[in-house]
């Protein structure tokens, strides 16, 4: 796109009750991104028109949306990628309730998170308080720790978005998070049973959607979700692990 | 129809929940105090996450010549003496413990060879002193905070807008507020109120900072009878984006710089290497070869001129394009691709070290930084002025009312030092939630009365009830480009006056803006109140940049370009007079000990 044009924005409009698309046409100019056309479009014709945005530069995770059917960052999706011919549909992630416009109410999140045990260190290495820690075990973790909580894995899981398991699975976005804790070379804290039970691990299914919509680029399904499902097996399901669990109750220190 | 409120009542209510924000609501928690915690976005969403750089601690991890007291000395140095020495001091003492306690809560910060917490290079620090997570330390910064925060009892509001502080007396005794989501009113009864709003940067039209940077906090404290300092300190940070268009203004890290990264002119020279300050000859890099030796670590070489301090690059940068040396979309280049010629697998260095600067020009500005240079300018930072506090309490002139981060002022002086944000905010985030708790245990709570409440909803709603008609996007704009005309990087009497009668005429366009009528999660109501705030400290930085008749720091005079040594260490004082008006005095800076004295002497 080298130059500006007018570009049709179909956006969808409404509260939980009652939605509908409505078409606006702004100008467009080289180098825009979708939250860039939807600040244009609120100054120009619709100012009530309700979306969540912070950094407008992919770190804050607050613009997460439907674009063209596909979840992505509003402030992260350039116009000159996507087809300026036909309308630009923007919705809310559907996984949410609606509160306004492209703003969804995302607060289950945080009540998911608040009930997976927190951070739980050794004690220190070092006399001043310090621990001490190996780069390349470090960097596993701070894979997870780049989640910017877009919410859009959790907008796009089938489990969540289509089968509305809420109450008994926690979503890829706290797989990450059970995960980065769980790796941490400092924690000693035992999440899985939780991750069978509450956090229902075993209703992901490995179809990776997850990971293809992550902006930060996490692999979710392969890093995160798949080792933890393998340590809830061991400790489980495998004969051996329980046997050993009779002389050895707390986790082991490798973990 | 009467309008209801909500009720809520805590011993310290805290306002912002970014780094400074969560740090005191922690803090005050754990003093035992019962702890709201509002924040207008969702949590974990403030501008903390924006930081990229480091956290500045005198740990000595990387180089044992370390100590506080250099910390001291160049935070002093940066904010060329105007800095209250005593939060220099604390802030320099304190931090190495804060960023110790961030680990014990579960940050994973990058590593040195023996395991230790590795830190990094930055601008106006002697050695390298900046904890770090790659370019991503802000987010792990409030990602840390917010999860140790959520098992910590704190009430947290989040969408929720705070409009007005509440008053009974000289004391402040609640606030109120608007959740965004619905448009209900809140009325917050509390013995201690911490501001953690962050900054002002709104007000300029190039800014690195999210919308929710339109000085709420500097608004309120002011209203509410504070103090404001220092408000003519702007930093504009030398490296954002300037292409495309829409992207303008988004920071591009000094760890860049730190990393090795150059700035060239369109001619292909190194143009900071012409500049030098005096004040930092000694500690500079003569040439290209001792530059390069400083950022791979060798300790006897003196940094590369593009780490000198960011008002000075900044400047270099914009005469660079105004005397036609700029690059083709109006700012310098910023290289770090050229590392390739020194060190192997310089691509992949660069990705692992700076992963998101990586994404962010791959994705918005379709370039590859491992292979080509970037296109940089000045943008709109942070605000160095702010809420005038005292240095071990963090309480403002008005009694109950504390201030932490970048809505206080003092520690950064004229300038502040890439690093030492992050540690600020949870240094003073810390002391700040400390003293409010230990405020709101010896003084109490006070039932609100509901004359000033029914006043408070009937302002909030002005913009719906009483609009005039007026686009209040369009009030925004006008403003953010009338400050970034008239009083941005480069000043004068003529343009600063000139921005004064701008903000008059502005304000009265922004008495009319109008709102419709739905109250649910609605910008438009929310842009017409931001304005308010974004008036007033627009005025607060213009009154003080007209008075200040010299250049120091962050604040360039080109009718003054020179320091004014005789007269020039004061602070400006901002205080709203009993008519309403704004009024500026000079004061004295504070002074500092001998023991101080002495540091500075032997150091400076
Ligand atoms: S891989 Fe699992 S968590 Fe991810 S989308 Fe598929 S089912 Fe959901
Ligand atoms: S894991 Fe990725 S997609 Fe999911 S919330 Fe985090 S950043 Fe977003
Ligand atoms: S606005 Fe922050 S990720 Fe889009």
């Amino acid at each position: 796109m080298a130059e500006s044009r007018r570009v049709t924005f179909r956006i969808s409009r409404g509260d939980g009750a009652r939605t509908e698309l409505v078409d606006y046409t702004t100008e467009v100019t080289p180098g825009m991104v979708v939250l860039d056309a939807v600040h244009q479009i609120q100054a120009e014709s619709a100012p009530d028109l309700a979306c969540r945005w912070n950094c407008k530069a992919g770190k804050c995770g607050s613009c997460s949306a439907e674009i063209n059917g596909r979840p992505r960052l509003m402030c992260m999706t350039r116009l000159g990628d996507l087809d300026l011919d036909m309308p630009v549909i923007v919705e809310p992630m559907r996984a949410f309730p609606r509160i306004r416009d492209l703003v969804t109410d995302v607060s289950w999140n945080y009540r998911v998170k608040k009930r997976i045990k927190p951070f739980t260190p050794r004690p220190p290495d070092a006399p001043d308080g310090s621990w001490r820690m190996v780069q390349a075990d470090v960097d596993r973790v701070q894979e997870f720790r780049k989640c910017i909580e877009c919410f859009l894995c959790q907008n796009v899981c089938h489990v969540l978005r289509d089968h509305h398991k809420h109450e008994e699975f926690a979503g890829p976005r706290h797989m990450v998070y059970v995960a980065a804790l769980e790796m941490h070379p400092l924690d000693t804290q035992d999440r899985l049973g939780d991750l069978k039970d509450a956090d229902g691990i075993g209703y992901c299914n490995i179809t990776k959607c997850c990971t293809k919509v992550c902006p930060e680029h996490i692999t979710i399904t392969d890093n995160a979700i798949i080792p933890l499902k393998e340590r809830v097996a061991d400790e489980f399901y495998d004969p051996l692990t329980r046997l050993f669990r009779i002389f050895r109750p707390r986790r082991a220190a490798d973990r | 129809m009467s309008e209801q409120a909500t009720r809520t009542e805590h011993d310290v209510l805290v306002i912002g929940a970014g780094g400074a924000g969560l740090r005191a609501a922690i803090e005050a928690s754990a003093r035992g105090a019962r702890v709201g915690l509002v924040c207008k976005s969702l949590l974990g969403k403030a501008h903390t996450v924006m930081a990229e750089g480091g956290m500045a601690a005198a740990m000595a991890n990387v180089d044992d010549r370390d100590n506080w007291r250099v910390h001291f000395t160049d935070t002093m140095r940066g904010g060329q003496y105007l800095n209250n020495p005593r939060m220099a001091e604390l802030h320099a003492k304190e931090a190495p413990d804060r960023v110790r306690e961030l680990e014990a809560w579960g940050a994973v910060f990058d590593r040195t060879r023996d395991g230790r917490i590795l830190q990094r290079n930055f601008g106006g620090h002697r050695y390298p002193r900046l904890a770090h997570v790659g370019d991503r330390t802000g987010l792990e910064m409030i990602r840390t905070l917010q999860d140790h925060g959520i098992h910590q009892g704190i009430d947290i509001f989040m969408e929720c807008t705070v409009t007005t502080l509440l008053k009974q007396g000289d004391r402040v005794v609640g606030a109120f507020g608007y959740d965004r989501e619905r448009g209900r009113f809140r009325v917050f009864g509390a013995g201690a109120v911490v501001l953690a709003t962050g900054g002002i940067g709104r007000a300029y039209k190039i800014t690195s900072n999210s919308w929710e940077y339109t000085g709420d906090g500097h608004s309120l404290a002011y209203h509410a009878g504070a103090d404001l300092i220092d408000m003519e300190f702007v930093q504009f940070h030398p490296t954002g984006m300037v292409w495309p268009p829409s992207v303008r203004g988004i920071l591009v890290t000094e760890g860049v710089r730190g990393e090795g990264g150059v700035l060239r002119n369109s001619q292909g020279r190194r143009f900071m290497f012409d500049d030098i300050p005096p004040l930092y000859a000694n500690q500079t890099a003569k040439d290209e070869e001792e530059g390069w030796r400083y950022v791979t670590g060798d300790k006897n070489a003196n940094r590369p001129p593009e780490l000198l301090t960011r008002d000075h690059v900044a400047r270099c940068i914009v005469r660079e394009v105004r005397e036609g040396r700029g690059s083709p979309h109006g700012g310098v280049f910023l290289d770090i691709a050229w590392i390739k010629q020194r060190i192997p697998n310089a691509a992949e260095h660069i990705r692992k070290k700076l992963p998101s600067m990586y994404h962010q020009f791959k994705e918005l500005a379709g370039v590859d930084i491992t292979q080509e240079p970037m296109e940089v300018g000045p943008t709109t930072h942070y605000v160095m002025g702010g809420v005038r506090v005292d240095g071990d309490t963090q309480m403002s002139t008005v009694p109950g009312l504390f201030a932490a981060g970048e809505v206080a002022a003092g520690l950064h002086g004229a300038n502040r030092l890439g690093g030492n944000s992050l540690s600020d905010l949870v240094v003073f985030g810390k002391r700040a939630g400390e003293h409010a708790a230990a405020w709101a245990k010896s003084h109490g709570t006070i039932a609100i009365p509901d004359d000033q409440v029914q006043e408070a909803i009937r302002s909030t709603l002005a913009p719906i009830d009483e609009g005039g008609g007026e686009n209040p996007y369009l009030v925004q704009q006008d403003l953010q480009e009338l400050m970034q005309e008239k009083v941005g990087i480069v000043r004068n009497a003529a343009e600063m006056s000139a921005a004064l009668d701008g903000l008059a005429a502005l304000k009265a366009r922004a008495a009319k803006a109008q709102a419709t009528i739905n109250r649910e999660y609605n910008p438009s109501w929310h842009t017409a109140l931001d304005l308010r705030n974004l008036l007033t400290v627009s005025e607060a930085v213009a009154l003080s940049a007209l008075d200040r008749r010299e250049s120091r720091g962050a604040h360039f005079r080109e009718d003054y370009p020179d320091k004014d040594v005789a007269h020039g260490g004061h602070n400006s004082v901002i205080r709203k007079a009993p008519d309403g008006s704004m009024q500026l005095h000079r004061e004295p800076c504070p002074p500092m000990t001998d023991e101080q004295k002495a540091l500075v002497k032997e150091m400076g």
